[in-house]
């Protein structure tokens, strides 16, 4: 790929303060997302695939620090903008929604209005103008009557539709990337098929890159063009969706694979992960965060992980891998 | 144990805690040792000695009638804290009771506590005070429920809403499943989940409920001369500002001010305490 | 086999006042046999969770019956049955273990509580009892004296099902009891799942939103819609011919990696129908349903027999083919092109 990616994270380390200690959260962090392109980021809780997010979009918790590692976004490298050019990036340029879509609206608002904000703060709408904007919006994402719709309170709405009017205020300026933190969690299958296709239509339509977070493997593999999968803090392996369930190469993701039901029979096929998340607390931890856990493991895994390329667009940070 | 622990980190980030716990241990010791740590008798009159200002002798001079007032203060401590405890507690038990039930039961209960509380509340609660203690007599029990009936309200709604949370919560379903009557789900399950926060209610109305005691013995209601009690005290002293001998009103109403401080420090602190707890 | 509960045309139908009513449940009638785990799906919103109320006696039902072998609880009211002696034969084991539990009770106390309650149990008995039960579980022994913000998600699951099988009961209702945990940890709790179901010879009807989960644990599906059971049948069946028009949405909105097994996409538009007052000639699925014929808005469709154990109500089920296989193809017969 010779085209510049919309999004270039490198080395991502990120620490977090605690009363019993600095928690590595993150450790070497780097993928990219090329314009137009879909990347799913698969992990368990814990993995730190939600701390990748916040911290490319300058939202990490104050506890949190970005050690080392740089986003390159447009040409300019997100974690060392000044807090003023950052915010004049997020709902412009780059945009996010979230999990619990009912909480993450205001709830004394009207949704219209919330659309209507974003237009105004970064679209260049004026305030005249921005309600007739926000009722475009919602007849994007599909909402049903939405002249009546952009007067309704958030709690007057169903999950899914609050999630259609996340999208809204989150694509209402054309962002060139958004990150979706889990946003179809706890909503029915039915609700989730139709917001990811949305998602996906919409993005297709303004050449948008989405960087999508889940735990779901099946629902990345379906709607991403490539999977990239996390633990404790590490990249272990990334792939298109097709070769990742095909071929998964590093040996934590052929486990996750085999612990997730959709595939199998029965099941007496499935089989959990052994052993449980490192400690990321201690200071001795080992290069390679899953080696404690891995039976595949030998003296090489001492050694600092590598990136070996084993197919196309297909990386594994592995010394042994499968 | 792990509340230790958590105890020491809120009183390490939090200094003025810290300082809130020492008063209390203070005034804690003053009301269970006062009689005995009093340089004199409270209230032992001495002519010879009225009026006498802050002296080595007396810390904190004498009265008109020739008492030691740092005795005294120390001495009423222990009748200032025992009416704003058990006026407290009083409080409470009427309040969380009532409350918790109209909170998880709705309906009636609700309607009854909800009209009670309201009713309570229409009138200034100082002189709904002060009626109540001039209608049952002038005895510090007196003082006790008035000040209990007055801080019903804020227990019951506090209690009530907190219930109410807690009624939909997986555990108080999971409950009625393990075979627990209604009663035993509001009293076993429901309470000791609101308890937290009542305590810290409770700290936080100690430093009012001391107000209030020494409020109504300032306008003659309750406690009776001679006994020792910061508000009697304050009145007593008030006669005697003009001509000059400050030292009568001011040391019982430091030790008040110092008091209801230190309460509404604790609860704060209290609070610090308990909430995170759960969180983690 | 026996059924060991039978589910009588249950019904609830919830006041709102100015004579409203909210149809939650309306009609329902289904069994459960000795030994058998019944899935149920729907949506938010179709009357699951109102359901799993009535069946293990939190609410009271308008009307209908639910007999287990035998016995009719639904005329013993929710406030006393707690006191019930059938209290013990129906439990079950919630979402949000956490929430489920009690902050201020230790997991022993926790698992403690319904022995203590139902069974009488008191002192080194119930101390044995509920040791037992977190060896059954898989909980380590230390952790009997922690508190649910100390254990980790797979350990409060332990415990909530060591609770729920504390006393005994034959049946088993389980409310997404894994929705909330990691996908290694599902596995472990959903196999042990199966294991005590078989040791303790226990029913279960495990409610999901997890389609993928209920197709490995379930030997029979339940399609809820609206308060109303749209289809019933084995799971395998369910799932490689749905003849619903919603559980075939249902079942091609599960999300797979593989496209050749993307059953054809059926999206739906739109909200569903109120459960306000809802006329009863009119199907609940009419307005959202891909086919909209007018026999739809004229005559409520029924629980009909689509084949051995298979019931669907939908007036077009037999006739539809099933769903073609290929990804992205829109499906025969009725429309659901995107």
């Amino acid at each position: 790929m010779t085209a510049v990616p919309a999004l270039a994270v490198e080395d991502l380390s990120v620490e977090f303060r605690t009363r019993s200690g600095t928690v590595k959260v993150l450790e070497q962090v780097g993928f990219e997302v090329d314009k137009g392109e879909t990347v799913a980021l698969v992990g368990e809780s814990g993995s730190g695939k939600s701390v990748t997010a916040f911290a490319v979009m300058g939202i990490l918790d104050p506890a949190g620090k970005v050690t080392s590692g740089r986003a390159m976004f447009g040409g300019a490298d997100l974690l060392a903008l000044p807090e003023r050019e950052l915010a004049e990036q997020r709902g412009r340029e780059l945009s996010m929604i979230f999990q619990n879509p009912r909480t993450a609206l205001n709830p004394i608002r009207r949704v219209g209005r919330q659309i209507a904000d974003v237009l105004v703060r970064h679209g260049g709408a004026t305030r005249p103008d921005a309600p007739r904007a926000a009722v475009e919006m919602l007849k994007k994402v599909r909402i049903p009557d939405p002249e009546r719709r952009v007067e309704a309170y958030p709690f007057e709405l169903s999950g899914g539709m609050c999630q259609r009017i996340m999208i809204a205020i989150a694509l209402a300026c054309r962002p060139a990337l958004l990150i979706a933190d889990e946003p179809t969690t706890g909503l029915d299958v039915t609700t989730q098929a139709v917001i990811m296709d949305l998602i996906g239509e919409l993005a297709h339509e303004s050449g948008m890159a989405t960087i999508f977070i889940t735990h779901d493997l099946a629902l990345a593999a379906e709607y991403c063009d490539r999977i990239v999968v996390m633990h404790a803090g590490h990249i272990v392996e990334a792939a298109p969706g097709r070769a990742l369930f095909a071929e998964p190469r590093h040996p934590y993701s052929a486990k996750l694979l085999a612990a997730t039901p959709g595939g199998t029979a029965s099941l007496a096929e499935l089989a959990s992960i052994p052993g449980g998340l490192p400690d990321l607390r201690r200071s001795d931890l080992p290069a390679c965060r899953y080696s404690g856990r891995c039976e595949r493991r030998n003296d090489d895994c001492t050694r600092p992980l590598p990136r070996r390329s084993v197919g196309d667009r297909h990386i594994v940070a592995c010394w042994n891998p499968l | 144990m792990n509340l230790l622990r958590h105890a020491r980190y809120v009183l390490s980030e939090n200094p003025v805690t810290g300082l809130a716990f020492g008063l209390f241990a203070m005034f804690l010791v003053a009301a269970l040792f006062g009689p005995l740590l009093a340089p004199y008798n409270p209230l032992q009159s001495n002519a010879a000695m009225a009026l006498k200002p802050p002296s080595a002798a007396h810390w904190f001079g004498t009265d008109q009638l020739g008492r030691d007032i740092f005795s005294r203060v120390l001495v009423a401590t222990r009748l200032d804290l025992t009416i704003a405890f058990a006026s407290v507690i009083l409080a409470f038990l009427l309040g969380a009771l009532s409350g918790v039930a109209a909170g998880y039961f709705g309906g009636w209960t609700d309607r009854v506590v909800g009209r009670l509380a309201d009713t309570i509340m229409a009138f200034p609660l100082f002189v709904l005070a002060m009626g109540i203690v001039a209608a049952l007599g002038n005895k510090v029990i007196n003082i006790v429920i008035a000040t209990a009936i007055i801080n019903f309200p804020l227990y019951a709604r506090v209690a009530r809403a907190e219930a109410n949370v807690r009624r939909e919560a997986g555990f108080v379903e999971a409950a009625r499943l393990s075979g627990n009557g209604e009663a035993r789900v509001v009293l076993g399950h429901v309470l000791p989940n609101i308890m937290p926060i009542m305590m810290v209610q409770m700290s936080l109305t100690m430093g009012y409920a001391i107000l209030n005691a020494a409020g109504l013995s300032f306008i003659g209601l309750g406690v009776r001369p001679p006994d020792a009690e910061w508000g009697i005290m304050v009145a007593e002293g008030a006669n005697f500002i003009q001509s000059g001998e400050w030292w009568i009103a001011l040391f019982p109403g430091a030790a008040l001010m110092l008091a209801v401080f230190c309460f509404n420090l604790l609860g704060d602190g209290l609070r610090d305490i308990i909430d995170p707890l759960k969180r983690t | 086999m026996s059924a060991l509960l039978d589910i009588g045309g249950l019904a609830k139908r919830f006041d709102l006042g100015g004579k409203r009513l909210l149809h939650a449940v309306d009609e329902v009638s289904f069994t459960i046999g000795r030994g058998e785990t019944v899935g149920l799906v729907g949506e938010s919103g179709c009357g699951k969770s109102t359901l799993v109320r009535l069946i293990n006696r939190l609410l009271d039902p308008t009307s209908g019956s639910i007999r287990l072998a035998g016995t009719d609880l639904a005329g013993l009211r929710a406030r006393a049955f707690a006191g019930n002696p059938n209290r013990a034969r129906i439990q079950m084991v919630f979402q949000d273990a956490g929430d489920s539990l009690n902050p201020r009770y230790s997991a022993a106390d926790a698992i403690a509580d319904p022995i203590r309650r139902l069974k009488r149990l008191s002192g080194a008995d119930l101390r044995r009892r509920v040791e037992a039960l977190a060896d059954m579980t898989g909980l380590p022994r230390e952790l009997l004296s922690r508190f649910p913000h100390q254990l980790s998600g797979g350990q409060k699951a332990r415990v909530g099902i060591a609770r729920a099988i504390a006393v005994e009961p034959e049946l088993l209702i389980l409310d997404e009891p894994t929705a909330a945990l990691d996908v290694s940890v599902q596995v472990v709790i959903l196999k042990l799942l199966q294991q005590l179901k078989r040791e303790l010879g226990m029913s279960y009807l495990f409610v999901s939103h997890d389609l993928n989960v209920v197709r490995l644990l379930c030997d029979r599906v339940l399609v809820m819609y609206l308060g109303k059971i749209v289809e019933e049948g084995p799971a395998a069946e369910i799932f490689a011919d749905p003849r619903h028009p919603y559980t075939r949405a249902l079942v091609s909105a599960i999300p797979q990696a593989e496209p050749d097994k993307r059953v054809g996409r059926l999206r739906l538009s739109g909200e569903p129908r109120s459960p306000i007052d809802p006329d009863p000639t009119v199907c609940r699925f009419y307005g959202r349903c891909p086919r909209g014929e007018p026999r739809c808005a004229a005559e409520m469709p029924l629980l009909r027999s689509a084949g051995p154990a298979r019931q669907v109500a939908c007036h077009f089920a037999t006739l539809d083919p099933p769903p073609s296989h290929g990804g992205g193809a829109p499906e025969g017969g009725g429309g659901g092109r995107r």
